[in-house]
């Protein structure tokens, strides 16, 4: 492999990772805060859908955005709501959520546009161009969102204040400060994030919305988030890291490699989930998820 | 999971649910006036298309015998205190078992066959739920994880296994070839032919005998057996299992093994009795809806069955409606399982409190 196509995988791996890093730092939010997550996946999935109908409406990329998040926000506070103040099982709540947004985009999509789902492709300003080096605004903010995350969870009260309630809420309770209250930000934090992740799926990297375009990008994300054990700079590597298998399993897609004769694609695309699931049997290290997380809240009385 | 109420038990376990598939109606029908379409007509085209004809009622009882095997297999670990949502990848594996039971001895006769495929299928789904179920009860690696895993691996596997290595070399499709004829399992129609009755032909086979029995067995296994107290004890109160002697770990594998044995049987009726081929993705999904089933029957084998027959009629009805009312594709189906998971699992409390303080109240007026 030469120069130039070492760098066309770099830049592809770094595409392919920010889906990942978006729904991932979502993950992270939501389950320090001690709501497990794994409808991330089902809230990219509706964000893609309505980040492409608005940009294809209003002809606008940030737009599409702002609808995109509102979208996954929306059903991030179902998951909260669920979670947090029914204290429902927080597994159960996030499946539905996957369901639902597989479901629900398929028929929005199809009576909207008659296309089996899709929406009309978007062109021009409809999508967010390439701003910087060959990628767009969206993947500047996915890749801002890193030290930002980890400034405000490591180094700020309000962020301390929510790491706490993932893993020790009654302190945080006795000390007056609203478990509740934390928590549905973190939510909504996540869902943010989220949002911006499924956003730049359809709008961003294609153009419009192709049903359940995620396939299953929300649970490598799961898996990178468990990689990285929940802290953020490590999320950005195990995403990129996600990211660059996919890219190399593209490139070697029909390769044949000197010795070792052509990889399977699958072999590669079943690493992070074979990683992910070595890395939690404790072979190599050991992933401890915060201590509340999945632990609905109930105040003594 | 939610704070103990005082609810008689008719209304814990027939009321709750029923409102919560109710309230799961009436937000699907939202969505149908939504996209514009009449629900009302919608309804009438679903019922029609699932019960009212002889085919289309065999084709709702093929669906619900899947329903019925990954709802069978979601309760039993539910019941462990298990959430295995690995029915996909187990289903899948299955699959795999099956195939590679039936193309490699195709010289057996079919009385000997249909069994040792059903075996397969178990062993095959087993052992993949094994694994996750090891990992949690000696590594303590969460189980929901595992299983989500366990089921892109078997995804990337079976693909990787179709198109590289089972497939015929003359075939363009990534499937493996027919299986030998006598592996059938026959279709209700042809049963009930023999015995000169002539029903309807559907894609409805003698699997859904298995799977009643399946029923049977699991309400057995989980009311009436040894083990079955076990894995309730453990599933309610590992701590206290431990001191019964019980250990959880043990149980905690043997119930995963069950499970993804049941979930198996999905791949019995898709394979053995329908398709009579490995293909791509012939787990449609269901695997999930395994969950709301579960949920929904409470985890019981009558409450599964129940459950099971709606969501056939679901799907079954769905299918006509599609045709008629094309503006409502098959999707919805889905959404209506994820509301159902949403209510009657997750939202589980909302309902329970209000159902509560309805019977508080009428016991007060009385008093």
């Amino acid at each position: 492999m030469d120069l130039s196509s070492l760098v066309t995988v770099f830049d592809s791996a770094l595409r392919l990772s920010i889906p990942l890093l978006a729904a991932c730092l979502a993950g992270l939010w939501s389950e320090r805060s001690g709501v497990v997550d794994i409808g991330l996946e089902g809230k990219m999935l509706v964000a893609a859908f309505a980040a492409a109908a608005a940009a294809y409406a209003f002809g606008s990329a940030w737009i599409g955005l702002v609808a995109g998040i509102g979208a996954s926000v929306v059903f991030g506070l179902i998951h909260g709501f669920a979670s947090i103040s029914q204290r429902g099982n927080q597994i159960v709540s996030g499946v539905a959520i996957n369901m639902l947004a597989a479901g629900l985009t398929a028929i929005v999509g199809n009576a909207w546009y008659g296309q089996g789902g899709r929406t009309p492709p978007l062109e021009g300003v409809q999508r967010f161009g390439d701003a910087i080096f060959g990628h767009s605004a969206l993947v500047y903010i996915v890749l801002l969102a890193v030290p930002l995350t980890w400034f405000v969870l490591g180094r700020t009260r309000f962020g301390l204040r929510l790491r706490a309630v993932g893993e020790n809420p009654a302190a945080v309770d006795t000390a007056g400060i609203s478990v509740t209250g934390l928590r549905y930000t973190a939510v909504i934090i996540g869902g943010v994030l989220c949002g911006i992740g499924g956003t730049y799926l359809s709008v961003g990297q294609s153009a419009g919305f192709l049903p359940n375009m995620t396939a299953g990008k929300g649970f490598i994300a799961l898996a990178a988030l468990i990689f990285a054990k929940w802290r953020a700079w490590p999320a950005l590597g195990a995403c990129f890291l996600f990211g660059l298998l996919d890219a190399i399993a593209i490139r070697l897609q029909g390769i044949s490699l000197p010795g070792i004769g052509e990889v399977p694609v699958q072999a590669i695309q079943a690493l992070p989930y074979l990683m992910t699931v070595i890395l939690l049997a404790g072979v190599i290290g050991k992933a401890i998820p915060p201590r509340a997380a999945g632990v609905p809240y109930v105040k003594e009385r | 999971m939610s704070a103990p109420l005082d609810l008689p038990k008719w209304a814990d376990t027939v009321l709750v649910p029923a409102i919560s598939v109710v309230a799961a109606f009436l937000v699907a029908g939202l969505v149908v006036l939504g996209i514009g379409e009449n629900p009302l007509s919608a309804t009438r085209y679903l019922i029609q298309g699932s019960l009212g004809t002889g085919e289309g009622l065999g084709f709702t009882l093929f669906y619900m015998t899947d329903f019925i095997f990954v709802g069978l297999a979601v309760a039993v670990a539910y019941h462990a205190g298990l959430f295995n949502i690995g029915g996909e990848g187990q289903a899948t594996l299955a699959g795999l078992g099956i195939a590679l039971v039936l193309n490699n001895l195709t010289f057996l006769p079919g009385f000997l066959l249909i069994p040792l495929g059903i075996l397969g299928a178990a062993a095959f789904g087993a052992a993949w739920a094994a694994v996750p179920g090891y990992l949690q009860a000696k590594r303590g690696s969460h189980i929901v994880i595992t299983t989500i895993m366990f089921n892109w691996l078997a995804s990337v596997l079976i693909v990787y296994l179709l198109v590289n290595v089972l497939r015929e070399p003359q075939s363009m499709n990534p499937e493996t070839r027919a299986f030998p004829e006598q592996s059938y399992i026959p279709f209700m129609h042809d049963v009930f032919a023999a015995f000169g009755i002539e029903i309807p032909a559907s894609q409805l086979n003698l699997t859904l005998v298995v799977a009643l029995a399946a029923s049977y067995f699991v309400w057995l296994l989980i009311y009436r057996s040894r083990l079955g107290y076990a894995i309730r004890v453990v599933g309610s109160n590992p701590t206290a299992a431990v001191y019964a002697g019980i250990s959880p770990a043990r149980i905690i594998i043997v119930a995963m093994v069950i499970s993804g044995a049941l979930a198996g049987g999905l791949a019995v009726n898709e394979l053995m009795g329908y398709q009579h081929r490995l293909l791509l993705e012939f787990t449609s999904g269901y695997g999930f809806v395994g969950i709301a089933v579960a949920l929904m029957g409470r985890a019981h084998p009558v409450g599964i069955i129940l459950a099971s027959l709606l969501f056939g009629i679901l799907y079954q009805g769905g299918a006509e409606l599609a045709f008629e009312q094309p503006a409502i594709t098959r999707d919805m189906v889905v959404v209506i399982g994820g509301i159902i998971i949403l209510f009657a699992g997750a939202l589980d409390g909302l309902f329970r409190r209000a159902v509560a303080h309805l019977f508080t109240r009428q016991k007060l007026a009385r008093a």
